[in-house]
């Protein structure tokens, strides 16, 4: 394969870490949705990019539903969603952006550290390709444990999930790529429909155990 | 099923779909309370029949000594949990909780539940597998979620991303897992096929599978509920319907379980790989000792029975994770017991909640003199779960100590500091639930009791008597475990 091959790949993939550090630092919902949406654009492009080069016509299915699916319509619901609920205001974080930051970057060099020793040897293209995925899963966790709301980690598992899709994508040739994208499509489609039923404000402020028994687990 | 076309392992999956389909589409509760209850008692069959008939191991699907376990232990907890359901949702009914629109629903959620578990339990592909374990996640969301209270909104949404996580990770895992064996088997559905991957799993690249491993035991672990990644278990036993209540505990955790052991057999099959079992053994014993401690704050009936069952989870992985022939053997008897005993206590709970009108601890009382049927069940169970002789999980919570005591003096002594410390919570709560002065309604009730005996029955045969047919049966899972 040329090496431009792998360029491009990487390039792809390192667009979608720096586009997760690029969502970390945002401060309204609004322009987190659109983040999303471009991420889920550039992953689109990069499991197009993987079909063309391992001659795997099906993931263009699986990049198709990225395209559609995750980059048109969950925005565009999340956004209705915004406006129904009215919380286009500021996102709280439970840290300050700088510190998220910091640990992002802690992030992506610990996903490093692991997985490149790790996978010495497999293929090049999709060993750093399953590096920067670790590394998006991981900002992916990061996002939804510092927001304190529902929209943004719902966002923040989006993130996550684009980044096990361009793991599955990468490892070459993995079988149920597609099965398991339909599979995940649905959970996104329901977490979304979840939002929309249970008109869930604040969520999940925190996964104490003991503050929550305190606010409800023990009722009334 | 002799002499049908339909092989018994793609029953035990098609006999609950086509259900889930019917129940779709069927008004009217009666029927469908009955319909279920006659597709769960045609898995069993199809279970059942998997003992006496093991099929040839194909590309999706395959059963062996290990899951044929898993699967029976699944239908019958799923037919006898049907029985009950169909009593206990006709009172949910009467008093307005559930409309029939959403138990047309949770039918058809209950038996597609039962497939997705099925499967999980029957699939070679450990992508299959994966698929199924989200699928049984999914529908018991649906089911937390619907008695559309705050609380179970709130529980179910909690359950809902907790469990996405998990499972994210899980996939995580099952991809590295491939990656492993790609340059091995190569490309292709082969290199995802357990029973191809356990034959030369030796040749993978070991760091690659370490950390899959490590993916797949928090993923699955979460879904399993083991401390620290338990958060979501109690609120959704204590926020759903009691009958998913009793599946959750009873099933839904054993097939994360199983999930997680298939991958275990991997790593221990290749000897260059870290030793699974000191993970587990830690996940284990913090979840135990943890959970145990929990039980004395609880004010909520079915909290504190979720959390006895994080307890005996925890005492499950412990004893997988000591692994060797003794060990496994008692992990496995112990999971069955845990899942009748379990589910009986839930089945009793559901009832006593229902003549109740509550769950609060507080305002139950006396249930012995108002209520001798369900409340000597109640008292049976929990004894039995406490691990009291001559019930089932005595023995294998005996078996899991003394075989501990044998290898690691120190690791057996904080088990059996965890396991006492849950039975005096236990002791004292039942004491106060089942004798003393009776508090609250006392109406009458319309239980129906034969699954709580079922279950108390069989937990009390296997404390007394085991069959050496079932010993060897046992033993040789164990065996194969590692």
């Amino acid at each position: 394969m040329p090496k431009l091959y792998f360029d491009i790949a990487h390039t792809l993939a390192g667009s979608l870490v720096l586009l997760s550090f690029v969502m970390l630092y945002q401060r309204r919902l609004g322009a987190l949705v659109n983040v999303l949406a471009l991420h889920a654009v550039v992953l689109a492009l990069s499991v197009a990019w993987q079909a063309h080069i391992q001659g795997l016509p099906h993931l263009y299915i699986t990049a198709a539903i990225a395209l559609v699916f995750k980059a048109i319509v969950v925005p565009m619901a999340l956004r209705r969603m915004i406006v129904m609920l009215g919380i286009h205001r500021e996102i709280e974080t439970v840290t300050g952006i700088g510190l998220s930051m910091l640990a992002g970057i802690g992030l992506v060099a610990l996903s490093m550290a692991v997985m490149l020793p790790a996978t010495a040897g497999v293929d090049p293209v999709a060993r750093e390709d399953i590096a920067l995925a670790l590394s998006v899963v991981l900002i992916g966790l990061l996002l939804m444990v510092t927001r304190r709301n529902a929209v943004s980690q719902v966002v923040g598992f989006l993130s996550l999930e684009n980044g096990i899709v361009l793991a599955a994508t990468g490892a070459q040739g993995m079988p149920l790529v597609v099965e398991i994208s339909v599979a995940f499509s649905i959970l996104i489609a329901l977490i979304v429909i979840g939002i929309f039923l249970f008109r869930i404000r604040e969520r999940f402020d925190t996964v104490d155990v003991q503050a929550l028994d305190r606010f409800r687990g023990e009722r009334r | 099923m002799i002499g049908t076309p339909v092989s018994p392992e793609a029953a035990v999956l098609l006999v609950p779909l086509v259900a889930a389909g019917l129940l779709a589409l069927l008004p009217g509760y009666r029927l469908s309370a009955r319909i279920n209850v006659v597709a769960s008692a045609l898995s069993l069959l199809a279970a059942v029949q998997l003992l006496f008939h093991r099929p040839e191991a194909g590309p999706l699907l395959f059963v062996d000594d290990l899951n044929v376990v898993f699967i029976l232990l699944n239908t019958l907890v799923g037919f006898t949990t049907s029985v009950f359901s169909a009593s206990y949702i006709g009172h949910e009914l009467e008093i307005g909780r559930l409309t029939r629109g959403y138990l047309r629903f949770y039918h058809a959620m209950y038996q597609l539940m039962m497939f997705g578990m099925n499967l999980a339990l029957v699939a070679n592909n450990i992508g299959l597998i994966w698929v199924a374990v989200e699928l049984a996640t999914l529908t018991t969301v649906l089911m937390v979620g619907i008695y559309r209270t705050h609380e179970a909104l709130e529980a179910a949404w909690k359950y809902f991303i907790l469990g996405s996580v998990g499972i994210a990770l899980a996939l995580f895992g099952t991809i590295l897992v491939y990656l492993a064996a790609h340059p091995v088997i190569g490309e292709g559905a082969d290199a995802m096929v357990w029973t191809i991957l356990i034959g030369r799993a030796a040749e993978f690249d070991p760091a690659l599978l370490n950390l899959a491993f490590v993916f797949l035991l928090l993923g699955y672990g979460t879904k399993v509920g083991l401390a620290p990644l338990h958060a979501w278990l109690p609120d959704a036993h204590a926020e759903g319907p009691t009958p998913i209540s009793a599946v959750l505990s009873g099933l839904l955790l054993n097939v994360a379980l199983y999930a997680l052991l298939r991958f275990k057999m991997l790593l221990a099959a290749h000897p260059g790989a870290i030793a699974p079992g000191p993970l587990m053994v830690m996940l284990g014993l913090v979840s135990l000792v943890f959970a145990a401690f929990m039980l004395y704050r609880r004010r909520d009936i079915k909290r504190m029975f979720a959390y006895s069952s994080i307890e005996h989870m925890g005492i499950i992985v412990f004893a997988f994770g000591m692994a060797g022939p003794l060990g496994n053997f008692a992990g496995l008897l112990h999971m069955t017991m845990h899942s009748l005993t379990k589910s009986a206590i839930f089945f009793t709970v559901g009832h006593i909640a229902q003549v109740k009108g509550t769950q609060r601890m507080a305002e139950i009382r006396g249930l012995t003199e108002t209520h001798p049927v369900l409340g000597w069940s109640l008292v049976a169970g929990v004894a039995a779960i406490a691990g009291l002789p001559p019930f089932g999980v005595f023995m294998s919570e005996f078996l899991v100590v003394s075989s501990t005591f044998a290898r690691e003096p120190l690791l057996a002594l904080v088990l059996v500091f965890g396991v006492l410390i849950g039975f005096g919570a236990l002791l004292l709560r039942v004491t106060s639930l089942a004798f003393g002065e009776p508090v609250g309604r006392t109406g009458p009730v319309q239980a129906s009791t034969l699954p709580i005996f079922a279950h108390l029955a069989l937990v009390l045969v296997a404390g007394l008597y085991l069959p050496p047919g079932l010993v060897a049966w046992f033993q040789n899972v164990a065996r194969l475990l590692g």
